[in-house]
């Protein structure tokens, strides 16, 4: 593998190491500067040129997070749900009255913001109002549509699609086991989450219909819809599995694209936001930024380490930034 | 993969009937001055007198796996809370999961053999299970939960032995030996037991199946004769095959079967598989230590329920009787059943 990676074009040596000095989760961007969310307590903030600083957030683990490129809102094991901006100043927007872990937000592009603790899931609007819904067992991940205040709350047995502001009762979208992670399509056709098992459910909206996608070795633990919502990238298999959502019928009765496969599982995946290509990161610590048309390859960041955990692009796309399980972390320009 | 598993967090599942002392004996684990941190996963907050940021509160979800295997459940919200966890590595030493009285342990132990994520960083160490020495019998009468963690336990502390006479300590005792003849047991007052012994057990690690249970070994024989008024295999000293022990009417059994001829790999792996894939339901715990033909590796396995996990571990020692011996515990077992189908195993 490693003569097969010296083969391929490579910009590791323009790759700006940022020293986050622990265990990188997630990361976001706060306009030009990075924002890597720390397993436990920090987040730390860099520019490209490696210049960085440190926010405490949380009293122990982070447990989730999310950012609308303005501000990143992490929940942790504290009880705690806190923003940080790009100045690096944090506010606490909610404190469980139980000091339950708070397990997922999601952000709506208007301000408003939803989190959840056990089987609770809270909603505040961008005016303030908070609403709360119970959801049949622990929440697995929230998610906002991209119209409309609309949240789908994942849990055991399928999807609630909740309507905060409406009397209405919630929808509920059946499929035996334990959903984790959610989220809709750009055009707000499909609804798709990652189950406990190795497998996504989707279905379309306007029918219900039922898209199941399996035949992951492993749990898929990221998921990136591409740059204009055609494909929904995943990892959990040792190659990027890029499911196509361009038709009305979506993934139904399609195959997905498999890309850039390597002897590792890929660990994280992050589309651009703009172009057709994406990045990926793998359980041996490789980092590729990956061409969807045609699957080339750019090498980014060798093997040899824990697995990549973290990927993002700034809204631009001149930006990516990754972190690793170990502590690593970096950002290339283009 | 065991070098891997001392790195990996032992987990401690404490498991006993309502009232029988877990939160006793988890509050002694906690307060004791043994240097190392816990991570604590209860369903009750506030019933722990210890202040500590590592305790969690849990929701007891079983959740059904999609794979048609109906006794395949996990604990949904342990899969999340070890997650969280994981966050926090270095921070604990060893992770105890405290269960309701009512829970049945099996969904617990089955996450540590299922779920990908939490296998990676941590092991299943144990199941511990408090049991109250003046109230068990009768609860083995009433609560298929109380039998089903005498049935399931590793480790079993008998509490509250200064509430019961001397005859209803042997009793109780007995009837717990009918159910589960292999467990380590403790006689406890207030849950004083010796931390070594409920914690870091290795019982669920493949290399140390026998060398912590002698018990194990003897199962056919010793305990047999101690705790039994009645058993149908009782001058059978052939160590050929073992005993199933009833205790009066207990419907949940162990089996043991022990065979000095070798068996053939062949036969004896679709077997097992076949045997818990039918009766994985009925078979709560299952443990074996095997001398296959033309082999000169010892094969281990251990099972909950329908799942299975085994290895070669090493080589048999010189002089060392080259021994089948398999386990089962469990509720209505088909002993003559398993008993032809284990003898079909053997080589000719």
């Amino acid at each position: 593998m490693s003569s097969e990676q010296l083969t391929i074009a490579s910009l590791t040596d323009r790759v700006k190491s940022v020293a986050v000095g622990a265990p990188v989760s997630a990361v976001h961007f706060l306009g030009e500067r990075g924002a890597f969310v720390c397993a436990e307590e920090k987040v730390a903030i860099a520019d490209a040129t490696g210049e960085i600083s440190h926010v405490v957030v949380h009293g122990g683990a982070i447990l989730c997070t999310a950012s609308d490129g303005k501000r990143v809102v992490t929940g942790g094991d504290d009880g705690k749900l806190v923003a940080l901006n790009a100045k690096g100043e944090t506010s606490v927007l909610a404190t469980d009255a139980k000091r339950r872990w708070i397990d997922s937000v999601a952000l709506h592009p208007d301000g408003a913001f939803a989190w959840s603790a056990g089987k609770t899931a809270f909603v505040r609007s961008g005016k303030g109002e908070e609403k709360t819904f119970d959801a049949p067992s622990t929440v697995g991940g929230l998610a906002f549509a991209p119209k409309g205040l609309r949240v789908a709350v994942a849990h055991y047995n399928g999807v609630t699609l909740w309507f905060p502001n409406m009397a209405a009762k919630p929808e509920f979208l059946e499929w035996a086991g334990s959903h984790l992670a959610v989220t809709f399509s750009p055009d707000n056709k499909f609804l798709v989450t990652a189950m406990h098992e190795p497998a996504l459910h989707g279905w379309r909206l306007a029918d219900n219909r039922h898209m199941r996608m399996s035949g992951y070795p492993g749990r898929v633990r990221s998921m990136s819809w591409s740059a204009g919502g055609k494909g929904l990238a995943t990892s959990g298999a040792d190659s990027v599995i890029i499911w196509p959502f361009a038709s009305k019928d979506g993934p139904m009765g399609k195959e997905p694209a498999m890309l850039a496969p390597l002897q590792a599982r890929v660990s994280v995946v992050a589309c651009h936001p703009k172009q057709d290509i994406m990045a990926a990161g793998y359980s041996d610590g490789t980092v590729l930024i990956v061409r969807l048309e045609d699957g080339a390859e750019i090498l980014v960041r060798r093997n040899g380490s824990e697995p990549v955990s973290a990927l993002a692009w700034n809204a631009k796309g001149t930006l990516l930034a990754f972190g690793t399980e170990d502590g690593d972390a970096g950002m290339l320009e283009f | 993969m065991s070098e891997l598993s001392s790195q990996k967090i032992p987990v401690t599942v404490l498991t006993g009937y309502l009232g029988a002392g877990k939160t006793t004996l988890l509050n002694r684990i906690l307060s004791e001055n043994h240097g190392k941190k816990y991570a604590v996963i209860v369903n009750e907050f506030g019933e722990i007198g210890i202040d500590n940021d590592l305790i969690i509160g849990a929701d007891e979800e079983v959740f059904e796996m999609n794979n048609g295997c109906i006794c395949c459940t996990v604990r949904g919200d342990l899969v999340r809370i070890m997650d969280g966890l994981m966050k926090r590595k270095g921070k604990f030493d060893a992770i105890i999961v405290e269960t309701t009285g009512l829970a049945d342990p099996a969904p617990v132990a089955q996450t540590f053999f299922v779920d990908e994520d939490v296998q990676r960083n941590a092991r299943l160490d144990a199941v511990v299970t408090v049991a109250d020495a003046k109230w068990l019998s009768d609860r083995l009468k009433d609560a298929p939960e109380a039998k089903n963690q005498i049935a399931f336990a590793d480790v079993i502390v008998l509490n509250k032995t200064d509430l019961v006479s001397k005859p209803e300590l042997a009793e109780v005792e007995a009837r717990i030996r009918g159910i589960n003849p292999y467990a380590k047991l403790h006689r406890t007052e207030r849950c004083k037991v010796a931390l070594a012994d409920v914690l870091e057990r290795g019982a669920f690690d493949l290399d140390r199946i026998l060398e912590i249970e002698p018990e194990f070994l003897d199962a056919g024989d010793d305990h047999h004769h101690h705790h039994h008024d009645h058993d149908h295999h009782h001058n059978d000293h052939s160590h050929s095959r073992g005993g199933l022990k009833h205790y009066h009417d207990e419907d949940m059994q162990s089996l043991s079967l022990r065979s000095d001829k070798p068996l053939d790999p062949t036969k004896f792996m679709p077997w097992l598989q076949n045997l818990v894939a039918t009766e994985g339901q009925k078979i709560l715990r299952s443990k074996g230590v095997l001398s296959f033909t033309d082999d000169d590796d010892r094969y281990v396995f251990q099972g909950v329920h329908m799942m299975l996990e085994g290895d070669h571990q090493r080589k048999w020692k010189e002089g060392e009787p080259r021994e089948s011996r398999v386990v089962f515990i469990g509720r209505e077992l088909p002993e003559e059943t398993i008993r032809e189908g284990f003898e079909s195993c053997i080589t000719a």
